[in-house]
């Protein structure tokens, strides 16, 4: 520990250096004059004696010297000079220096912001007391069991959530959550909020005080959930801000949800934004309340409470209790608990697979994620791409810094020449590069703010926002400043290793002198600009790879046609609608939707395409079995497909006559028939049955249409099969509480809102509504490739600029350098084209091997992406070629120019420069 | 000057400074001069200013501190003095020391041994 004892006293020295200063004086004066003393005392005269203790003591001021080398003044003494120097340099070319410092905060903010989401997404911990010790309990389904999942982290039942909260014992405190969406709007259009239901023990789980008021508390949620639930609201801080404006006087106040009241009794501190990262919440609301806002179809007291999986499970553990031991005792309990709650609706299969569920602790310090699952292997990839932006920066400044430095070269001659420091020398050039790649990262993280809040605004859509606090802290400041210092060294340390090794003769005698430029000279900067061309043959091949990704999914025929569609979610909870009744609620809507004079067709269904949403089922063969897997699904009105304009290929589209009491009829896609009808030629009049639940019926399914292939949901994946039903043969009222009406609009969608607005108001003001634009629904989806792609085509095209700015100055550089042996060689009679010949072809070979080692790169590297892309292999040669051509034409064009005004020198003057 | 006498090492310098202070107790710059040249029988050379770069680094390292103080003829001047963990590095300092010393003195005795 001495050393930082050491480092401790001269830092501290630093800023005592006067005293430090004046203490040394005063030793060296006492002890000379007490030299002086004794000399006199041996009996020398005053002067002498004085003289002979100056002999005795040595060099005064070499001593203090070495005194102020210890304690560190003469390093920062000389820092100072070394900066001041830089600095003067700098502000001699204000071009480069600019120039440098752009393309350094260009590169330092595109990787700082990457990080920062990345930061965001996965290695923050949760804003709650002591992270470490909470756990998530996960149930692991080894099969997918089978039920209605809702929220973005379903894994428990409500039954079976109260079995892990009795059984447990690893854990202090325990609670579970769910997410979901609640109408603060009564009737008309629907203002969704963010919901959380937390158990009782939610708050005191994380440790969370309360901002205002207080926070949901066990006694809020009893053990019997419904009775007696008095219901109860905390506002997260933005909700509060956004909503009420931070209003204090808001505790009290009532709120409605999905039309029914709830008090406010708190605020949740600014900090906390829940449990789950990428997300949001606006209010909490105590889990026993559910049974208030679903009613008949509560996910607890509901008759399918077994099988409706919406809950997350959080704990924090005891005290010595460890993930693996609180798992061991959760192993321990899982039978018990899964057997006391094994769902009436299973067969004697699926039974079996519930089971053997089994139940784990895995650590929660970040918090739940799918941003993290689903972002972060883009995320790295962007990192890793914008690293390669920053090196090729790098390399970039390196070359314009040794340019710089052999311009120098005489001066720096003359003063190795004179006794100078080689060590000191190097520190001087460092010196400059430390100063830009400081510069850079300032700016960079300036920039890096900005850009990171863009990216998040990018991947947020209105159904899938995405909120994530991102402050520039001191994770992210570590980052920047890690490479800020990687720059310093990967720029600076090659011009500055060379100048401090050049010897000091032949450097003077060399510059400007000679006939020609020695080939070794330029063999580093050479090196430089092919591996700078290699790096971005990697990037401008991924550029064009997701660009033509992008390009492919756009263009993609999803099978429909989403331009000038409207959709209309409704939420009809409020009628409370029986089967029968909800069939002629419909008829009635389609009717007066259709007579709006800018309607071309109109069709409900109980989704839209690419929403989201989803259901499916198991397609039996002869005995019952399913080895085809399941089908997609979906339950429609007639008229459907000519809303998405879907094309019916044969056959009829359902009508009027199809009935709950006529014969059970389906219309399928062809990959339906390729998958389940063994791709019949003619499907029509075809039967098939679905698995159903045990003790109901699976009746046989006629098939009657046959339509077009369409994307379901996924824009990447192949064409899905599709099995589509009647509503007016579906038996269960829930199909009618949340019909999607899909609008075609002839003309425009201006206005249309509005019409279909008072149309559904006038079947019945109680309905909530909320539009959505197909096509933009589409476009959302495909975001996360929209955004690689756009990231990709900038890092791309910085590459690119960098690579021929690189190129051009090396080249620049080289012939002002041979402007002699030019001459030289025109004197002989050398054509100029010859000239050009030469210099371009010196320059082919420094592209062509950085085309080659890239062209390797981006094979090995092409990996990472495949599973990103759609519509082409990483490896797509014609993307190769492509970017291997660009950069081939850059490498001419920037090689060129300067090679050209080569050729046109005049050789009296070539011969006679200097 | 007479050439017989040793320049003096780097590193032995505080060592020696530390053994003078452990035996004199807190003593000023000339007095630990003085001390090391009595103790040498003026067989070693020393620029007495040498030792001020010395006592800095050992007081930076923590096994020296320094006090002013007045000298025994009423000059003002600052005493250096041991702290405890000087103690403990004379101590190891000497005990290797005299350990590479001996090694010395046997590998000198036995080459003159040949």
């Amino acid at each position: 520990m001495t050393w930082l004892k050491v480092v401790f006293s001269r830092l501290t020295g630093l800023f005592r250096r006067k005293r430090l200063e004046h203490d040394l004086d005063e030793d060296v004066r006492t002890h000379i004059e007490m030299l002086a003393e004794e000399n006199r005392r041996k009996g020398m005269t005053p002067e002498e004696a004085r003289r002979a203790a100056m002999r005795q003591f040595g060099g005064v001021e070499q001593v203090k010297e070495e005194c102020r080398d210890t304690w560190g003044v003469r390093f920062l003494r000389e820092v100072t000079q070394d900066v001041r120097y830089g600095l003067r340099l700098l502000g001699q070319s204000p071009g480069f220096a600019a120039f440098a410092i752009l393309t350094l905060a260009l590169g330092i903010g595109a990787n700082t912001a990457i990080f920062q989401l990345i930061d965001a997404v996965r290695l923050r911990t949760l804003p709650v007391r002591d992270p470490a010790s909470l756990a998530i309990v996960h149930l692991n389904m080894n099969h997918w069991g089978s039920g209605s999942f809702s929220g973005s982290y379903s894994e428990f039942t409500f039954p079976l959530w109260q079995q892990v909260e009795k059984r447990q014992q690893g854990f202090s405190s325990i609670a579970a959550w769910g997410g979901t969406q609640l109408n603060l709007a009564n009737g008309g259009e629907v203002d969704q909020a963010q919901a959380i239901w937390v158990s009782g023990e939610f708050f005191e789980v994380l440790g969370i005080r309360p901002l205002l008021g207080r926070l949901i508390s066990p006694s809020d949620d009893p053990e019997i959930a419904g009775a007696g639930c008095a219901g109860a609201v905390d506002l997260s801080y933005s909700f509060w801000q956004r909503r009420y404006g931070g209003d204090a006087s808001v505790i009290g106040k009532t709120l409605t949800l999905d039309g029914h009241p709830f008090p406010i009794v708190g605020v949740t501190p600014p900090t906390f934004y829940g449990v789950s990262v990428g997300d949001r919440f606006d209010m909490a609301v105590p889990v026993c309340a559910e049974p208030i806002v679903d009613g008949q179809y509560s996910f607890i007291t509901g008759a399918r409470a077994r099988i409706d999986w919406w809950l997350a499970v959080l704990g924090r553990l005891k005290p010595g209790w460890t993930l693996r031991r609180a798992t061991a005792q959760l192993e321990s309990i899982a039978p018990a608990a899964l057997h006391a709650t094994v769902p009436p609706q299973y067969d004697a299969d699926g039974v079996r697979h519930y089971l053997a569920y089994k139940l784990e602790a895995r650590p929660a310090a970040n918090g739940f994620s799918n941003a993290r699952d689903q972002a972060s292997d883009s995320l790295y990839l962007l990192l890793g791409l914008s690293g390669l932006v920053l090196l090729i920066a790098c390399a970039n400044l390196a070359n314009l810094l040794l340019a710089r430095a052999s311009a120098r070269e005489r001066e720096i001659a003359v003063r190795l020449a004179m006794g100078a420091w080689r060590a000191r020398l190097v520190r001087q050039l460092l010196a400059e590069s430390a100063l830009l790649a400081i510069a850079g990262a300032g700016f960079g993280v300036l920039l890096a703010s900005g850009l990171s809040g863009a990216l998040i605004a990018f991947i947020s859509t209105p159904d899938n926002p995405v909120f994530l606090d991102m402050p520039t802290d001191w994770r992210v400041l570590g980052f920047a400043a890690a490479l800020a210092m990687v720059t310093t060294l990967l720029s600076g340390l090659a011009p500055a290793w060379r100048a401090g090794g050049a010897a000091p003769g032949s450097a003077l005698k060399t510059s400007g002198r000679g006939m020609t430029a020695g080939r070794r000279r330029f063999r580093f900067e050479r090196a430089l600009v092919a591996s700078q061309v290699a790096l971005s043959v990697v990037l401008l091949a991924s550029a064009l790879l997701f660009t033509r990704s992008l390009r492919n999914l756009l263009t993609r025929n999803p099978g429909f046609q989403e331009n000038g569609v409207l959709v209309a979610n409704l939420d009809t909870t409020p009628l409370k609608l029986s089967v029968a009744q909800g069939n002629v609620f419909e008829g009635n809507l389609l009717a007066r939707i259709r007579a709006l004079p800018g309607v071309a067709a109109a069709g409900i269904s109980n989704r839209s395409p690419v929403s989201g949403s989803s259901s499916n089922e198991w397609v039996l063969d002869g005995k019952g079995n399913h080895p085809n897997g399941a089908s997609d699904l979906e339950y429609i009105s007639p008229d459907y497909f000519p809303a998405l304009k879907i094309q019916i290929l044969a056959g009829r589209d359902f009508g009027d006559k199809d009935t709950a009491a006529s014969p059970k009829v389906a219309i399928v896609n062809q990959a339906f028939v390729k998958r389940f009808l063994n791709g019949a030629k003619d499907p029509i009049g075809k039967e098939f049955r679905m698995w159903a639940s045990p003790g109901k019926p699976e009746p046989y399914y006629t098939v009657v249409g046959l339509v077009r292939d369409s994307i379901y949901n996924d824009m990447q994946a192949p064409m899905p099969p599709i099995m589509y039903f009647a509503r007016a043969q579906f038996p269960d009222p829930e199909l009618f509480t949340g019909p999607v009406a899909l609008i075609r609009s002839r003309g425009g969608m201006a206005g249309l809102l509005d019409s279909v607005k008072n149309a559904i108001a006038g079947v019945n003001p109680a309905i909530n509504i909320q539009f959505r634009v197909l096509s933009a629904q589409v476009r959302d989806s495909l975001l996360t490739q929209e955004l690689m792609a756009t990231l990709c085509a900038f890092f791309g095209a910085l590459a690119l600029l960098l690579a021929a700015i690189g190129l051009y100055g090396v080249i620049s550089c080289a012939v002002a350098r041979r402007t002699k042996e030019i001459g030289v060689r025109m004197a002989l009679g050398s054509h100029p084209g010859g000239i050009v010949r030469l210099i371009l072809g010196e320059m082919a070979v420094v592209v062509g091997i950085g085309l080659v080692v890239g062209l390797g790169l981006t094979l090995a590297g092409g990996k990472a992406a495949s599973s990103m892309l759609f519509g082409l292999k990483p490896r797509d040669p014609l993307t190769l070629a492509l970017a291997l051509l660009i950069l081939a034409a850059v490498g001419f064009v920037a090689s060129f120019l300067p090679a050209r005004r080569a050729s046109r020198l005049d050789p009296t003057t070539a011969l006679r420069y200097e | 000057m007479s050439g017989a006498k040793a320049e003096v090492l780097q590193g032995t310098l505080d060592l020696m400074v530390l053994k003078t202070l452990d035996t004199l107790g807190p003593m000023h710059g000339f007095g630990i001069a003085r001390r090391i040249e009595q103790v040498s029988r003026d067989l070693l050379r020393l620029n007495q200013g040498t030792l001020y770069p010395a006592l800095v680094r050992l007081e930076q390292k923590g096994w020296i501190i320094s006090k002013r103080g007045i000298s025994e003829n009423n000059r003002r001047a600052r005493f250096y003095s041991l702290t405890r963990a000087g103690r403990t590095q004379l101590r190891k300092e000497a005990e290797n020391w005299q350990r590479i010393a001996g090694v010395i003195g046997r590998l000198l005795s036995e080459s003159q041994g040949v």
